[in-house]
């Protein structure tokens, strides 16, 4: 389904990785792991369409993703390293708008159960500007609950979480694999998600 | 494509009235700039009204200036606009729901505002007609001549400076055409050419900025 082929990245002068290659199929977790500025984040990018591979090729169901732009994009859920939340709106108008603005019908009921899930029920109609790091990240990762698309391609989302939101989104990916779709993440922790096959890849 | 449109213009309005500040510091900006010339060159009639299509035009761009180095930098900054760069829909569309946005928040209360300061400079009802209805055709081209300049020099360290230096230039034959309608007015010549050109401008403006503002927001996000 996702294939990288000979992938390079280069920023400024500095060649961060070169060569790395891999296939990931239904059902199937990459873990992208390496030291800070090993270009995990980089790679992320590049497998989203949002930065160029100075060499290289990714094919999604045989295709280059370049060509397909629109329809890839339509299968895609990237989680950056930034929420994406705005912080004049509250969690339940983010989550809304996020999923208008991915042309996506969320309907109000599916966006609160999300937050309520997420133990953000009481938070909901308060901007989020109010709003703690950890919980932030919640808002973000709630998009994840009535999320789709085949492909997750998640940066750090574990970053600021405690153990029982961990615990709740490494649930959130197991099921979307159960499903059939494909997901790619980086953390700095432990993988814990339950998936017949977790690749991984080592940038050094 | 419509609803996405519609969906960011949405989101757009609704944060533009949660920071009701930067909104309401334009408008001010734009009434003290046009108050303070009628107290500067003294209440002489003949001379404000001469004055008065290039001074409320002028101020207009400047006001609208200074709403546009915020157009992309909010998305840019927490993570939105990658967000946005990967709707399943061209990003152009994106940028087209943004710009209208942008127009709704800070073109379309400048021209209705307008008409209220031209009174300061003893303008007759036809002129301040023609004033309102060159700045509602006008500043659409603004809006989209502003968000090329924006998108170019997103995430450009000193990019406010550099983003006026790019646009003012390309805005002189907006600024034109605008004064030149309310001017052909007070003389008597009738604004129909003027605001047929600003017209032609507005459209090319607002249907040709989106792909080079696209291209160069996905070269900002690289």
């Amino acid at each position: 389904m996702l294939e990288a082929i000979d992938l390079e990245c280069v920023r400024g002068d500095c060649r961060l990785f070169a060569g790395v290659g891999f296939r990931l199929d239904e059902g199937e977790l990459l873990s992208v792991q390496g030291q800070n500025g090993s270009g995990k984040t980089s790679l992320l990018r590049m497998l989203c369409g949002l930065s160029p591979a100075a060499n290289g090729e990714i094919h999604w169901r045989g295709t280059p993703i370049a060509r397909l732009a629109e329809d890839y994009r339509r299968e895609l859920c990237y989680l950056g390293h930034h929420n994406a939340i705005k912080d004049e709106l509250t969690p339940l108008e983010n989550l809304l708008a996020s999923a208008a603005l991915a042309d996506e019908t969320l309907s109000e009921d599916d966006a609160l159960a999300a937050l309520e899930q997420l133990g953000l029920g009481t938070r909901a109609d308060l901007a989020c500007r109010y709003l703690s790091q950890g919980q932030k990240r919640r808002v973000a990762l709630a998009r994840l609950i009535h999320e789709k698309r085949a492909l997750w391609i998640l940066d750090e989302p574990y970053v600021a979480l405690d153990a029982a939101a961990i615990a709740l989104v490494a649930g959130l990916v197991g099921a979307h694999l159960q499903r059939g779709g494909l997901a790619v993440l980086t953390t700095h922790q432990a993988v814990d998600v339950a998936a017949s096959t977790i690749r991984e890849l080592r940038l050094d | 494509m419509l609803k996405l449109v519609l969906a960011i213009i949405r989101r757009d309005l609704r944060l533009a009235l949660r920071r009701r500040a930067d909104l309401v510091s334009a408008l001010f900006f734009f009434i003290i700039v046009v108050s303070l010339f009628p107290l500067g060159v003294g209440p002489e009639p003949e001379l404000l009204r001469k004055l008065a299509p290039g001074v409320l035009w002028v101020a207009a761009l400047l006001a609208t200036m200074l709403s546009l180095p915020r157009l992309f930098a909010d998305d840019h900054r927490d993570g939105t606009l990658e967000q946005l760069a990967l709707t399943p829909q061209p990003f152009a569309l994106v940028v087209l729901g943004k710009l209208l946005a942008h127009w709704l928040v800070s073109g379309l209360p400048l021209a209705l505002l307008a008409p209220v300061l031209g009174l300061q400079f003893g303008l007759s009802g036809d002129a301040l007609w023609v004033l309102c209805l060159s700045l509602l055709i006008g500043t659409p081209a603004l809006s989209g001549i502003g968000a090329i300049g924006a998108a170019l020099t997103l995430g450009v360290r000193g990019g406010g400076v550099l983003l006026s230096l790019l646009v003012l230039p390309l805005y002189i034959p907006v600024l034109i055409f605008g004064a030149g309608a309310v001017d052909a007015t007070l003389t008597g010549l009738g604004a129909q050419a003027h605001l047929s050109l600003l017209g032609a401008l507005a459209l090319g403006g607002v249907f040709f900025a989106p792909w080079p503002t696209a291209a160069a927001l996905r070269i900002a996000l690289e």
